[in-house]
């Protein structure tokens, strides 16, 4: 078994308001970063654990995503994997 | 009748389901514990309002998964009459009795106020009771109450009739200054296909007597009891 640290993005799926986005970009519009076009929010989750594989490890991390980390209705996720 | 209150940590409005019921005098009424899996042989299971598990990655996300939650679907899956008030109504999405999500408030407070609901349909179970003259008024108190889903879903919601409540003023119009939170087209309250479940995020339990303001949610306990 190997010790693996898995990054888990969570985001919006695109086309779903995202109220806290929009208002940090109000926000750094108001203090004058005019140049900015979109905010969105997310959720970033790291998980600790062992796994024969990183194959192995990311099968069982995006699982865990799909369960309860992320909502499929309003989110996605993105999973990267480290030793 | 008997009506089981589910209890999860966090559960704030499972007294005031407790004590609707019993004035109201439709039926006997008991807590169920989330950790047990046994619904005492209830026949009506209400999911009360709160901040299950701290409401911690998503409202509902976590108490979908307790043990309670099993026997939960399956009941409402054979037909069992389940209500989720707020948090309930949050934890029955999660769980996919209900289709769509919750996402925060579109102006990211919380809103605890009165609001005026239209009963879109009035042939359910849960709403044959209610006037078709008035509108009806009862407090929300939530900060993740803006209800999304695809087009598809919002299509079939429509065309089967099953967006129950919708937000509208005290004249019964249905516009953006009536919506709390910007819920998709005013949507306050859904039921599933097969009509036994339903979700709302308005409190009709703290709207049963005229001391609270509002005895309209009676209407909505009322129904239910008939049968």
């Amino acid at each position: 078994m190997t010790k693996y640290r898995a990054k888990i993005e969570v985001k919006f799926k695109p086309g779903v308001l995202d109220p806290q986005g929009e208002t940090i970009k109000n926000a750094l519009v108001n203090l004058n970063y005019r140049q900015i076009e979109a905010i969105s929010t997310g959720k970033l989750f790291w998980i600790d654990l062992e796994a024969k594989s990183a194959k192995e490890a990311r099968e069982s991390v995006r699982e865990m995503a799909d369960k309860l980390l992320a909502n499929p209705v309003i989110e996605n996720f993105e999973v990267e994997i480290n030793k | 009748m008997k009506f089981g209150i589910v209890v999860f940590p966090g559960s704030n409005c499972d007294f005031d389901a407790y004590r609707a019921i019993k004035d109201l005098k439709i039926g006997d009424v008991q807590y169920l514990w989330h950790g047990e899996s046994s619904l005492g042989g209830c026949d009506v299971i209400i999911l009360p309002g709160g901040f299950s598990y701290g409401d911690y990655l998503r409202s509902g996300a976590i108490a979908r998964f307790s043990p309670i939650m099993k026997s939960v679907l399956g009941f409402a899956r054979k037909g069992g009459t389940v209500i989720g008030v707020c948090n309930g109504f949050q934890i029955l999405l999660e769980a996919g009795l209900l289709p769509g999500a919750m996402r925060k408030n579109l102006g990211l407070r919380f809103v605890c106020k009165d609001i005026y609901l239209k009963v879109e349909n009035r042939d359910l179970k849960f709403t044959r009771r209610c006037p078709g003259d008035t509108y009806l008024k009862m407090p929300v108190a939530h900060s993740e109450g803006n209800y999304f889903a695809d087009q598809a879903t919002i299509e079939e919601l429509t065309e089967t009739n099953r967006i129950v409540f919708r937000y509208c003023d005290q004249q019964g119009n249905i516009n953006e200054q009536a919506n709390p939170n910007g819920s998709l087209h005013n949507i306050a309250g859904i039921v599933n296909r097969e009509g036994n479940v339903l979700g709302l995020m308005p409190h009709p339990e703290r709207a049963c007597e005229m001391i609270l303001g509002s005895s309209d949610g009676r209407y909505l306990f009322e129904s239910v009891a008939e049968g």
